[in-house]
């Protein structure tokens, strides 16, 4: 098991945002969280890369307590990916700065072996000819690519996608998706936030359904999103479909 | 729901651990600031002359002379505080928005505005106060105001370029977007300005013009040049009574009280916009 999260709470002042959830996730595994918004998907994944403090539980990573406060947040962080829903890129930086950063900062690789991995990486996902520009110059879906690569070229056992695709025009999303789905298929462990009902059936090994900070409903794909036992799950599906998002 | 809920024992180790580190900090602070106080001290009094200056700077005997006439001193202070900073924030609002106006028909208004920030952030206040406080009685007008209000103008008219120049980075940061908004509504250029862009722009630039007035809080001090008795030049009296510094002292911390409010204030109106910038993430 490479990530295990037991009984986590996380209060925000009077709110109970995650109430003694638990979830654990295997290596080269992909789990698909849903839920309405404000069920606790972000926080998460947020909880999991140390952003938030967990109020009280535990989580594990690679068989390490990165709960614990002895532990060194930004040594645990190294190890995990993220991608945000408004991709966060460095509006200062050239697409290239923005994938160096850590690698050269962080990690401590020289300046042109960073250079030519991130080179790389964008020649991959055919953004090789966008390396000098910046992010404003970019698409949504662009600027969501390289913020996918700038989390991967640090290696991470972990990759955390919070909503990703939900800024995005509905034309955009596909070429981020196809990006994740790649991923899945070199083995990558992920956790993706997601809106995508359609995607995470594709491309997730579990779907977890979220419900007021618990986990009401896990299972394989077509379990949970085609046959749920939960009301609360066929309710909220339900209202997916109406939006025309299933 | 969370009254219920009884931490488990990882928590309360967890607990229990954060609060040996925040003891150990606090008494790691105790222990560094003591040293250091100590090291400052030894090094300030056992320097060759510190007899010397202890008791042209530091006699208790002459700071309580002169302290009557220095606090009565900063009562003009504050009083000339109190009306340039309002003057000024009033002056650099208006030249802001001098320099935003759009059309041909504005270009000699704009260009105006602009030359007053160049010239006026350019010259030293010192010039300034003199150019105003002796020159213009020099002309011999009818009607000629005292050196104490002419000293103000030159204080006003030189922060004014300073406040003209935050208030407009304040207005120039309000997004585009924003202007369309509001065009869009109908409302004309003056109303888009009044209600759209003009309470984000303040907002956004409260806390370096609460600093600019800050710095006006010393500055006044320097209206004593001109001629009136300020706490500056109740000090410079007393200290030339007794051939002793120690008045400067007084009127030194005197000042600093005198600033603690306002940079109280500042601390926490940058406080608040930074909470509420950060609200939404």
């Amino acid at each position: 098991m490479l990530l295990s999260v037991d009984r986590v709470r996380k209060v925000f002042g009077p709110a109970v945002v995650l109430d003694d959830l638990s979830l654990a996730v295997d290596e080269h595994q992909v789990v698909a969280l849903i839920g309405a918004s404000g069920s606790g998907k972000s926080t998460l994944l947020r909880c999991v890369n140390l952003l938030e403090r967990v109020d009280d539980g535990t989580i594990t990573l690679d068989g390490e307590d990165i709960t614990d406060p002895r532990v060194d947040p930004d040594v645990v962080r190294r190890r995990i990916g993220m991608v945000f829903q408004s991709y966060n890129l460095f509006p200062h930086m050239t697409v290239l700065g923005n994938i160096t950063l850590a690698p050269t900062r962080v990690h401590k690789r020289a300046a042109a072996e960073a250079r030519e991995k991130a080179m790389e990486w964008l020649t991959r996902v055919g953004l090789a000819d966008k390396a000098d520009s910046y992010p404003d110059r970019l698409s949504g879906g662009q600027q969501q690519r390289v913020a996918i690569v700038r989390a991967l070229v640090n290696n991470p056992r972990l990759m955390l996608l919070d909503e990703v695709t939900s800024a995005l025009d509905p034309e955009l999303v596909g070429e981020v998706l196809t990006m994740i789905r790649d991923l899945k298929s070199e083995g990558m462990t992920m956790v993706l936030a997601t809106h995508e009902m359609g995607f995470a059936r594709q491309v997730a090994d579990r779907v977890v359904f979220l419900d007021g900070g618990r986990v009401l409903e896990a299972g394989p794909p077509a379990q949970v999103l085609g046959d749920p036992v939960e009301p609360r799950t066929r309710q909220f599906l339900s209202r997916i479909i109406e939006a025309g998002r299933l | 729901m969370t009254a219920l809920h009884t931490p488990s024992d990882v928590e309360r180790g967890r607990i229990a651990y954060r609060r040996r580190r925040a003891v150990r900090s606090v008494l790691l602070a105790a222990a560094s600031t003591a040293v250091l106080g100590t090291l400052l001290v030894v090094a300030v009094t056992g320097s060759p002359g510190w007899d010397r200056v202890r008791t042209s700077f530091f006699n208790a005997e002459i700071a309580k002379e002169s302290f009557p006439a220095v606090l009565e001193g900063l009562w003009l202070n504050i009083r000339m505080l109190v009306v340039c900073a309002v003057l000024a924030l009033a002056l650099g609002l208006f030249i802001a928005v001098l320099r935003t106006l759009r059309g041909p028909v504005f270009f000699p208004v704009r260009a105006m505005a602009t030359l007053y920030t160049y010239a006026f952030r350019g010259i030293p206040l010192i010039i300034v106060i003199y150019l105003f406080a002796f020159g213009i009685p020099g002309l011999r007008l009818q009607g000629t105001p005292g050196v104490l209000v002419l000293g103000g103008a030159a204080l006003v008219v030189t922060y004014g370029a300073y406040l003209a120049e935050v208030f407009r980075a304040g207005i120039e940061s309000v997004h585009p977007s924003q202007l369309a908004a509001a065009r869009s509504l109908g409302l004309t250029y003056r109303q888009t300005m009044r209600h759209v862009v003009l309470p984000q722009a303040v907002r956004r630039v409260a806390p370096p013009l609460l600093n600019d007035t800050v710095a006006l809080q010393k500055d006044v001090g320097l209206v004593s040049l001109a001629g009136p008795i300020d706490a500056v030049r109740a000090a410079q009296i007393a200290t030339a009574e007794n051939f002793n510094y120690t008045p400067y002292l007084v009127a030194a911390v005197l000042f600093v009280l005198l600033a603690l409010p306002l940079i109280a204030v500042t601390d926490w109106v940058t406080l608040r916009a930074a909470r509420r910038q950060n609200a939404g993430t």
